[in-house]
Formats: C-alpha cells, sequence, structure tokens
C-alpha cells in the first residue's frame, strides 16, 4: 500500500462525502434537466468525480481553478456553496452568476473558482496569465486548469503549455481525460493515446494517473502542486476517466457511438466503489454520509426553487465595471 | 507646445503609467527591441525584463495571458504586431475578456489593453494592411479606441491603462512617424468624448483614425470653394460619442462618414445609421460613407493607392453632397 492509502479513516470519510456531493448534485442536475427546470444545456461529469475531489485535496483554500465547461465538480470542490450554485443553474437571481453565466460558465471568485470555460481549451492560455500574475506578484499561490482530451488537439495547449514551461509558471494543467469528445472518440482525434507523452515536447512531467481513484489522484496532483509552489513550473497530469452520462442535454450514456459493455466496464470502476475497494468505511459510514449529503442537495433544490428570477434591468449590468458607455 | 511623434507619444504614455502603478506590464513579439514600429524601444532600459518582455509568435497566448493576469489584479498591455494578426487571438479578446465579467455577474474584470497597429503601412500587402475596426464594434464588454494624432495617442492610452475594462486600442501604422503637439504635463483623454478638429457650417465628415488628416486636407480645399466642414473624430468607436455626431450633424444637415477599412459592414455603416435612426428629419442630403474599396490591400503600390480613401475623393462626395 503506498503512503497514500493510509490516510485517516475521517479523511477518507471526508472524501468519499465530497465524490458523493459531486455525484448526487449532478444527477440531481440532470433529473432537473430532463423535467425541464433547467433551460438551455448541462454537461454534467457523473462518473468524473475522482479528478476534481483528488485535485482539490491537493489544493490550499487559495489556491485558484480555471475550469471547463464541465465545471460543477471543480465549484463544489473550491467550496462554493450548492444552494447558490444550484440557483445559478436554475437561472435564479440568488445563483453565484446572478443568472448571466449557467451551467457552462460557473465562478465563484472568491473561492478561488476563477472562470468555467465555455470554449474549449481557450481556459489554458488564461490559466498560463494567472500563473504568470502570482509569479509577478511573488505569492506562493498555484492555479490548476482543467480541459478535456479533446482540448490538446488545439492551438492554445501547446502554446499555454509552451509559454507556461518557459516562464516557469505555477500552473498545474489537469487533463480529464473521457475518451470522447462530444461524440468522437479520442483515437480518431488525437494522435497519441497518452495526452501526458505531450509534456516531453515541453520539458516538463507528464503524468498518467487513474481518473477513477481519488487516492491516486490527489498523490498525483499533491506533487504537481508542490513543483508549481516551489517555483519549478509546471505539470501536465492525465486523468483517465470516464463519464457515465452523454454529452449534454440530457443525451444518452451509451447507444450511437459507444457501447453499453464499455459503459458497464467503467462503472465497475466507479470512484465511490475504488476509493472503498479496501473496506475501510463500514457500510453506516456510507448510509451516514448518504444521507447528509442528501439534504445537502435537497436544501440546495428548495433554496434555488424558492429563489426570485433577475430584475429585467440587471441585463445591462457588469457588461462594463465603468458603466458609461454610451453617452447620449 | 513641443511637438513629438505618435509612436513617441504612446511609448511616454506607456512609460508614464508604468512609472505611476508598477502592475502596468508589456510583452508581445518583438518589444524589448521595439520592434516593429518602435513604441515599446527603450522601455526595457528604465523598466527591465520583468515588465518588458518577448513572446513566442502566438497571438491567442500572448492575449490569454493577458486575461489571465489582468483578471488576477495586473494591468498587462500586450502589443499584437499587426492588426491583420488579432483574428488569431479573436476568442480571446471577444469570449473572454468581453464576456467573462458578465457571465460571472461582475466577479471578475480584465483591466487589459492590447494594443495593435493597423492600416496602409505601404507594400505590405492583404494580410498586413487591414483596417478591421469593424469588426471589434460589435463586441458588448470591450471597448475600442482609435486615437488620430499624438495627443489623442497619448492620452487615450492613459485612459485606456487606468480603465477598469479590456480595450483593444487600434493604431495606425502610417502615423507612428507624424509629430504633433504634445504637453509635457500629465493630461487624460477620456473614453466616449468625440474631437472637433475644426467647426464649419455647411456639412459634418465624422473621420476615423489616419482618415482625419485627410478629412482636414479635403476641408481645406473645400474651404476655398466656400464649403465649410465641421471635422470630427469619434476617438473611441466603443463607447461611441453619439451626442457629439447627432448634435453637429443637427447643426450642419449633412453627414460625410471617413474611414480606412472596407465599406461593406464597416464603422460608416454604423454612424450612417445612427445618423438616419435619429436625426433623419435634419438631413439636407443622403448620408455618405467613404471607406476602401471591397477588395484585399493589393501589393503593387499603384493598385494599393486605388483601394484607400484620399482627400481627393473626400472633395468630390462633398461637391456632390452640396448640389441636393
Amino acid at each position: 500500500m503506498s503512503e497514500i492509502r493510509k490516510i485517516s479513516e475521517s479523511r477518507l470519510r471526508e472524501l468519499y462525502k465530497r465524490l458523493l456531493m459531486v455525484r448526487r448534485f449532478e444527477e440531481k442536475v440532470d433529473e432537473l434537466f430532463r423535467k425541464g427546470k433547467i433551460y438551455g444545456t448541462v454537461h454534467v461529469s457523473v462518473g468524473q468525480e475522482a479528478v476534481a475531489v483528488g485535485v482539490a485535496e491537493a489544493l490550499r483554500a487559495d489556491d485558484l481553478v480555471i475550469a471547463t465547461h464541465r465545471g460543477h465538480g471543480h465549484c463544489l470542490m473550491r467550496g462554493a456553496d450548492p444552494r447558490l450554485m444550484m440557483a445559478e443553474l436554475l437561472g435564479k437571481a440568488t445563483g453565484l452568476c446572478g443568472g448571466k453565466g449557467g451551467s457552462m460558465h460557473i465562478v465563484d471568485a472568491k473561492r478561488g473558482m476563477l472562470g468555467a470555460m465555455g470554449i474549449v481549451g481557450e481556459g489554458m492560455p488564461i490559466a498560463a496569465g494567472v500563473g504568470l500574475a502570482l509569479k509577478m506578484q511573488k505569492r506562493e499561490q498555484v492555479c490548476v486548469c482543467f480541459f478535456g482530451d479533446n482540448a490538446s488537439n488545439g492551438g492554445p495547449f501547446h502554446e499555454s503549455l509552451n509559454v507556461s514551461a518557459l516562464w516557469k509558471l505555477p500552473v498545474v494543467f489537469v487533463c480529464e481525460n473521457n475518451l470522447y469528445g462530444l461524440s468522437v472518440p479520442l483515437k480518431k482525434t488525437s494522435a497519441v493515446e497518452d495526452i501526458a507523452v505531450q509534456a516531453k515536447a515541453y520539458d516538463i512531467p507528464g503524468i498518467v494517473v487513474d481518473g477513477m481513484d481519488v487516492l491516486a489522484v490527489y498523490d498525483e496532483a499533491r506533487k504537481a502542486v508542490r513543483r508549481a509552489r516551489r517555483g519549478k513550473g509546471p505539470s501536465l497530469l492525465e486523468c483517465k476517466t470516464y463519464r457515465f452520462l452523454g454529452h449534454s442535454r440530457g443525451d444518452p450514456a451509451y447507444g450511437p457511438y459507444r457501447s453499453k459493455e464499455e459503459l458497464v466496464a467503467w462503472k465497475k470502476r466507479d470512484p465511490l466503489l475504488v476509493i472503498n475497494k479496501d473496506g475501510r468505511l463500514s457500510p453506516e459510514d456510507v448510509k451516514e454520509v448518504e444521507k447528509e449529503v442528501s439534504e445537502m442537495i435537497e436544501q440546495a433544490v428548495r433554496y434555488a426553487e424558492k429563489s426570485p428570477e433577475p430584475d429585467a434591468g440587471t441585463v445591462l449590468e457588469d457588461i462594463y465595471v465603468q458603466e458609461r458607455c454610451s453617452p447620449s | 507646445m513641443r511637438e513629438i511623434k505618435y509612436a513617441e507619444a504612446l511609448r511616454e504614455a506607456l512609460a508614464e503609467e508604468m512609472r505611476r502603478d508598477e502592475r502596468v506590464f508589456v510583452f508581445g513579439e518583438d518589444v524589448e527591441l521595439g520592434y516593429a514600429f518602435t513604441v515599446c524601444k527603450g522601455l526595457i532600459d528604465e523598466f527591465g525584463p520583468e515588465r518588458v518582455f518577448d513572446t513566442p509568435i502566438c497571438e491567442q497566448t500572448i492575449v490569454g495571458v493577458a486575461v489571465g493576469s489582468s483578471m488576477m489584479g495586473m494591468r498587462p498591455v500586450p502589443e499584437i504586431q499587426f492588426c491583420d494578426l488579432l483574428p488569431l487571438c479573436m476568442d480571446q479578446i471577444c469570449n473572454q475578456a468581453a464576456k467573462l465579467r458578465y457571465m460571472s455577474g461582475g466577479q471578475v474584470s480584465f483591466p487589459l489593453v492590447v494594443r495593435s497597429p493597423a492600416g496602409r503601412w505601404g507594400g505590405f500587402a492583404a494580410q498586413h494592411s487591414q483596417t478591421l475596426d469593424a469588426w471589434f464594434m460589435n463586441v458588448p464588454g470591450l471597448k475600442v479606441a482609435v486615437p488620430a494624432t499624438p495627443y489623442d495617442a497619448k492620452g487615450l492610452l492613459k485612459a485606456a491603462i487606468r480603465d477598469e475594462d479590456p480595450v483593444l486600442f487600434i493604431e495606425r501604422k502610417l502615423l507612428y512617424q507624424i509629430p504633433g503637439p504634445v504637453p509635457e504635463e500629465e493630461y487624460i483623454v477620456s473614453f466616449g468624448e468625440a474631437r472637433t478638429h475644426r467647426e464649419g457650417s455647411d456639412l459634418t465628415i465624422v473621420a476615423i483614425g489616419r482618415m482625419v488628416g485627410i478629412a482636414l486636407e479635403a476641408s481645406e480645399v473645400l474651404e476655398r470653394e466656400g464649403v465649410t466642414a465641421t471635422v470630427l473624430d469619434p476617438r473611441t468607436l466603443i463607447p461611441l460619442d453619439k451626442k457629439a455626431i447627432l448634435e453637429s450633424v443637427t447643426k450642419t444637415h449633412r453627414a460625410v462618414i471617413v474611414e480606412e477599412g472596407p465599406k461593406t459592414g464597416g464603422v460608416g455603416g454604423e454612424i450612417a445609421a445612427l445618423i438616419a435612426e435619429e436625426v433623419l428629419d435634419s438631413l439636407d442630403a443622403p448620408i455618405r460613407r467613404i471607406a476602401a474599396l471591397d477588395a484585399p490591400i493589393p501589393f503593387n503600390s499603384a493598385l494599393e493607392d486605388s483601394v484607400f480613401p484620399n482627400a481627393h475623393r473626400v472633395v468630390e462626395v462633398v461637391r456632390d453632397l452640396m448640389s441636393f
């Protein structure tokens, strides 16, 4: 057993709880979307929770995160209030972004969740910029940038790894490799199987980790974070994971582009099972955690549903800091 | 008043703002040596390589780095060497810098200034001579400045750096070496305030960037013919000083708009529509737009000449307008 497996039972219970928080939150989001209570679209990360939770475990409270359009878990793991998040997803005035961002753009800047980017790969140059500011300001914080596997095929991935490595920026690039970019399998879009090998081109560490195992993710993330915090520069951490639901808009988990057998095989490696493969958490523990989390999610939904719609007048607010834009 | 060149005025603005605020820094391709248009030349001597530094050639990430660092409280002023390269970083300018504040409900802001030269340079052909101002007028959340004189270049750049919002600062290549009066003492030119270069009673010429000089040249010819023109420069396209434009047209009853970019979908179309929507009744003649031809900018100098507006074309259009 590696060192990391020896974490205390209370910590293990806490990690289990966090995995479950993301899981139940997103299952509820999916349910609300299907009921027509959430407008637009949603991208849930059911199945991928170990990445958000494991990386968050390696961070300090003042560290920073740039997330993807599938960013609910990253936001929750920064400590965002689930009630305010759910209100945002329902487009309510009380939502984190006042109903202007929604699922794809969930932000909680006070808690270091700087932005969820709706455009694939575009958070990466921004994370490099956050890293540059941290370095210039001589702060000891680290910025984590999450991105999906298909983002690695775009220019910003390479440009951002290059400048971050060149300038030794305190950034950790975390690839959530769930094997599909929308409906297209990675083998059809990427010339390499392991995205992490591309780190070699920028002379930085590239690590492949089991993204279904929260402790394994935590273990590698903390090394990368430590390296960044010591001024040694960025790392590329590739977490092999899988989404148990469809890409978005409630599309099916299997069918047109991936098989039921593949899904079933990955579900055997559900992060909620993997974390307790040694049976250190008792069935009673699990039951208790389930109850705590369910209550939290129900509260969030109640709060969000009771919250008011945004005032129409807010539509022209927050465009500029200095609002005086039209003198006429 | 002393006279300095447009490029020097910009350099003074950068240096003064860097002295005033240690969060301000400049970076981009060849900024350490001050290529290609000398604006950043020498800044590294005073401010050092931490605040003046070269980047790889990766425009998208140059602006992305500005987005991220501005969000963290820095005041980045990246240079994009030719505005023709702005399309490479359009996502970071238009989707990120201009939108993330709104989408976050005001939680984050982006006090960055992207500087970039536009327009004719002479024989640089279709990928290094464009004027893309109009592309960026269509982006709520962004501010766009286009200075026409050394005075405005300095005052507007200082205002842009102090602005809390993202600014696209579009300069003009052929203006860099043109001198003009610039006070030695500190001043700021506020965004959203047009400048009236001369007042006349027969028509209003709204001119952008390098076209201000051409409009002034044309108005001197016209004056000898007994036609007096008001020449108005909005100086910033977002925010646009609609009030100044409408008030002037209401007084003169005729309007011409001159810009260096192509006519279709151009800045002139927006200003013409504004005038038509608001003060149509006060017009004595149709609104006229003078712009570059809807062609890529050709290499050959005679062909290039024929694409861009010049004072002669302005005079001809105004003569026609005065016949109504």
